[in-house]
This record gives C-alpha cells, sequence and structure tokens, in this order.
C-alpha cells in the first residue's frame, strides 16, 4: 500500500480508536453512576458522610457564589439603567435585574463557577485518593468506593447547586437594587412593584431551579467520573481537574440553551 | 527442586499435603485488551496459616497478582479460589462480603489522609459492624499495641514515618482479624531498623493471629528469613518454588540469578532493542 493510503488507514484507525474509547468512557460513566446511587441506603451512615460534603462542596462555594452574585448584579443594574433610561424605561430595571438572573445568569454562572471551585476540587480529590491507593484499599477492606465515596458526595452536589443558585440571584437582585435604586435613584417602590407583578412563580423561578438541578446533575457526574477513572498520575490528577472544567462548562452552556428552547422557546 | 516449569500438573505439588487457602489455577492475564501479557498459565497454591512470600524482578506483576486475589482484576482465563469460591463468579455483593475475610497492605500504605491514625484504624470496624465507640477503642488500642503505635493513635498520617505509616496500614489490616493478609512491597523504602520491625510483625502477626501471609517483594533476604514457602516468578509465570533451603541449593539459572542480585544472566540487563550497532550505524534513528 502506498504511503497516502496507510496515511488514511491510520486516521481512520485513529477515529475508530476514539470513537470506541468514546462510547466506552460514556458507558463507564453511566455504570459508575449506577451503582454509586442504586441500592439499599443506610441513613445512619450517609447522612453524617452527605452532611460532610454539603459543607465541603457547598458551604465552602458561598463566598465565591455570594462575591460573583453581587457583582454580577450590580452590573446588570448599572447596564440595564443606562440601556433603559434612554426610553424612559428605567422603571422595567428590577424585572429586568430579576429575570436576567433567575432565568439564565444564576443557574449558568453558578454552574459555571461550581464546576471550577467544587468541581475541580472533587475531581483532584478522588483522583489523589486513587493514585495513593486509598480507593483500592477501600475495595479490599470490603467497603464499596462508589457507596462510601462517590454517592455522598454526587448529591452534596446535587442538593447543593440549586441552593447556590438560589442565593446568587437573591444577592444578585440585592445587588442590582444597590445600584438602581440607592446609587442611580430609580424609585424604591416601582423596582420592587413592578419586579414583583412581572416575575412568574412557575415560568421564572421554577424552570431556574430545574435547570440549575440539570446542570448540578451533569457537573456533579463529570467532576466525579473524571476523579475516578483518571490516570493515577500528577499529570493524570492535572489533565483530570483540567477536563472536568472544560467539559463540565461547556456542558453547562449547551444544555442551558436547550433547556431554554425547551422551557422559553 | 521440583518447578512448576516441570511439574506433571499445573498445580505445584510440593507442598500438596498443607490445606490450599488461595488456590490460583492455570490463569491468564493481560491488561489493555491483550497489548500487555501479564501471566499465562500461572498456577499458585497458597498454604493456610503459612508465610508464601512471591519474588521477582520489578515490573513482573506481583501487585497486579495480589489485585487477581483480591478480585480487583479478573483473568482472561483460569480461576482464582479463596476459601474454595471462586471469588470472579461471585455478585458483587457476595464479593465485598468476601473480602472483609482477606486484608492487604499497600505499599503507599494507604492510609486515609484526612484521619487520625486511631479512626484510620477505626473505620473497617465501624463500616462493618454496630459496636459501641468504647469496645471500638478498645479494639483499636490493642491492634495498635500489636505494632507499637499505641501512643501515637492521635497524630494524622502526615506527621508519621514512613516505616510508622507501614505499621499503622498493618493495624488496620489486621483490625477485622482477616484469614488472609497480602504485603505489597513490605520493605520497599524502609530503613533497616523499620526494615526489621516489619519483618518481626509479619512473622509474629502470622503466628499469633493465625494467619495466612502472601509476601510479595523483591528484597530476598529479608523474606527468606520469614517465609515458609517461596515462589519466584518470571516471564509471565512460575520458574521456581520450593522452601527457602530448597531454593537455595538451586542450580536452576534464573533462580540463581534472583537470589544472588547478579546483573545478567537468563532476565537480560538490556531491555529488549535492535542491536547498538544497527541503531547508530545502520540508518536506523528512530527514538
Amino acid at each position: 500500500m502506498n504511503y497516502w493510503g496507510e496515511t488514511m488507514l491510520d486516521r481512520v484507525a485513529a477515529l475508530g480508536r476514539t470513537t470506541l474509547d468514546t462510547i466506552a468512557g460514556a458507558g463507564a460513566a453511566f455504570f459508575m453512576l449506577m451503582r454509586a446511587l442504586i441500592g439499599k441506603p443506610n441513613l445512619r451512615k450517609s447522612w453524617p458522610l452527605l452532611m460532610q460534603q454539603m459543607y465541603s462542596v457547598g458551604v465552602l462555594s458561598l463566598l465565591i457564589i455570594v462575591v460573583s452574585g453581587l457583582f454580577i448584579g450590580m452590573v446588570l443594574g448599572l447596564q440595564g439603567y443606562t440601556i433603559l433610561v434612554d426610553f424612559g424605561a428605567e422603571q422595567s430595571l428590577g424585572p429586568m435585574v430579576a429575570l436576567s438572573l433567575l432565568r439564565e445568569l444564576g443557574p449558568v454562572v453558578t454552574a459555571l463557577l461550581f464546576a471550577g471551585r467544587a468541581g475541580s476540587a472533587l475531581t483532584a480529590e478522588i483522583g489523589l485518593m486513587k493514585a495513593t491507593e486509598q480507593l483500592s484499599s477501600l475495595e479490599m477492606m470490603g467497603v464499596d468506593p462508589l457507596r462510601r465515596v462517590i454517592s455522598p458526595r454526587f448529591w452534596a452536589g446535587f442538593y447543593s447547586m440549586p441552593i447556590l443558585a438560589i442565593v446568587f440571584s437573591a444577592v444578585g437582585i440585592y445587588g442590582g437594587y444597590l445600584v438602581g435604586v440607592r446609587w442611580l435613584g430609580v424609585d424604591d417602590g416601582a423596582f420592587w412593584s413592578v419586579m414583583q407583578s412581572n416575575v412568574e412563580w412557575g415560568q421564572d423561578i421554577v424552570n431556574g431551579i430545574i435547570k440549575s438541578l440539570v446542570f448540578a446533575f451533569v457537573v456533579t457526574w463529570i467532576a466525579l467520573h473524571k476523579g475516578y477513572s483518571c490516570t493515577p498520575t500528577s499529570v493524570g490528577i492535572s489533565r483530570a481537574t483540567t477536563s472536568t472544567v472544560v467539559t463540565a462548562s461547556l456542558a453547562v452552556l449547551g444544555l442551558d440553551f436547550v433547556l431554554t428552547a425547551l422551557m422559553f422557546g | 527442586m521440583q518447578t512448576a516449569q516441570n511439574s506433571t500438573s499445573n498445580q505445584p505439588q510440593t507442598h500438596a499435603e498443607d490445606e490450599a487457602l488461595v488456590v490460583i489455577d492455570n490463569i491468564d492475564f493481560a491488561h489493555g485488551f491483550g497489548a500487555h501479557q501479564v501471566y499465562r498459565g500461572l498456577s499458585m497454591r497458597i498454604p493456610k496459616g503459612k508465610i508464601t512470600a512471591v519474588m521477582g524482578p520489578s515490573g513482573i506483576g506481583k501487585t497486579t497478582l495480589l489485585r487477581l486475589i483480591g478480585a480487583q482484576l479478573r483473568p482472561q482465563q483460569g480461576t482464582i479460589t479463596f476459601a474454595n469460591e471462586n471469588i470472579h463468579a461471585l455478585g458483587r455483593s457476595d464479593l465485598y462480603e468476601l473480602r472483609k475475610r482477606m486484608s492487604m497492605l499497600f505499599q503507599s500504605g494507604a492510609l486515609f489522609t484526612d484521619m487520625t491514625v486511631y479512626d484510620n484504624i477505626a473505620f473497617p470496624i465501624r463500616e462493618h459492624s454496630d459496636l459501641p465507640e468504647e469496645i471500638i477503642e478498645t479494639i483499636v488500642k490493642l491492634k495498635l499495641e500489636a505494632v507499637g503505635l499505641r501512643g501515637a493513635r492521635h497524630l494524622m498520617p502526615a506527621e508519621l514515618s514512613g516505616g510508622m505509616a507501614r505499621r499503622a496500614a498493618l493495624a488496620r489490616a489486621i483490625a477485622l482479624d482477616p484469614e488472609l493478609i497480602m504485603y505489597d512491597e513490605p520493605f520497599a523504602g524502609q530503613d533497616p531498623i523499620s526494615m526489621g520491625v516489619i519483618v518481626k510483625l509479619i512473622k509474629e502477626l502470622n503466628q499469633s493471629l493465625g494467619l495466612t501471609s502472601i509476601v510479595v517483594t523483591h528484597d530476598v533476604a529479608e523474606v527468606m528469613t520469614i517465609a515458609d514457602y517461596v515462589y519466584i516468578i518470571a516471564d509471565k509465570k512460575v520458574v521456581g518454588h520450593g522452601t527457602p533451603s530448597q531454593l537455595e541449593a538451586s542450580d536452576d539459572p534464573l533462580v540463581h540469578q534472583f537470589l544472588h542480585g547478579e546483573a545478567d544472566g537468563p532476565v537480560p540487563f538490556h531491555y529488549a532493542a535492535a542491536s547498538l550497532e544497527d541503531e547508530l550505524l545502520g540508518g536506523n534513528h528512530a527514538r
């Protein structure tokens, strides 16, 4: 076979290998999650583990969420005011800030920050446990690492992120209020009352929470799988951590479009 | 000496009179969908209540063997039985149940870094029993006393020396009073005093607790003093086995090379490659 023929065959083989690896990786991620979640729960043992992880994944993420939420809300307030005031519509600043946060920015930015702060930490922690044979030692002690390590971290991420998204949106709205009302002089009563009449519970708040739950599921799953399946070396853990942030962020942005189209399209 | 190579059956016969706790029967194992063959037709019997050493050159797959016995890996062919149970035929929950009867001391110790030494040893007891904390405390203190670390129970793993970490991991490994304990390179990276302590502990624990021990190592001198039976693995199979004295007397070139640490012999000094002349002069510039 000539050179071009061999090169073409190599490329086809590489494509096939990548496809097989991708399918095998997806299958492994699916089975990892199923084994971690399906089974008889032991509340006496799993509750303290869940609380510990809720602290580590959720409470320790509060600072970045609150600070980011405040600044994003303030920027929304400022940008919204400068646009709306040209049309004499600055009274609509309240709903603009609230809807932007509740429908989009709250769930999406929280998920992106969560992937960067908690997701990368989860991947690195589990990867390091793998590299130092702690996961293997659990198996050899007759303790299933999927139930003991993966499951509490998954549920902690799943429950924490929607709560963090609500905190993000609430702080963001307050940031918009500080800039719009306290600094730029939008009427206080109009800001809140127009917001109240324009924001709907089901359409805006519940849909935002549903988005956040979907993102929580995907980001935590990706973070845990990347850690659990990483090559147990320093380079392997580093790559897995980077891959968690990149993959989770892209998944969140892609899913956000799909969910927005389904909910509001 | 009789070796697996010249045995008429797959199973080594030399110590057939001892009751076997673990039987490895003609296994084949390869990593990466057959890309790297580790074992081909490997057979062993691990006698109950004895210390069995498994030795061989680095990278020969000794740790892989322990992972196969612990069913963390699955052979492509052949069977491994523990107490007459085919471990790879067990379901997930039965396998985890069976693993409570075996234990492994990892090369790194594998202590949980976010727990104190005390909590590390208490961990398997808390996971597998509903014992009150006072009884757990008594058991943990006894286990730590056995390895000489009762006074270090409040320390974190990061505060321990390498030898102490290995001993703490040993205390955790015996926490549930297993029938089988597998030691993965227990002497690696230890100073002479720590090494002497670990050799003594392996011997004493085996006798006092009635354990069956498998010691995977390439530290010939240390393990030959305590092993009841020795297997030497090379070239994907058992190349020699017997009591330490039988192996010392062996004239098998590979066994001789390994036991006496000769740089070249049946196990070549050079990794397989084209000849140096061909590479340097023959225009082959592959790196």
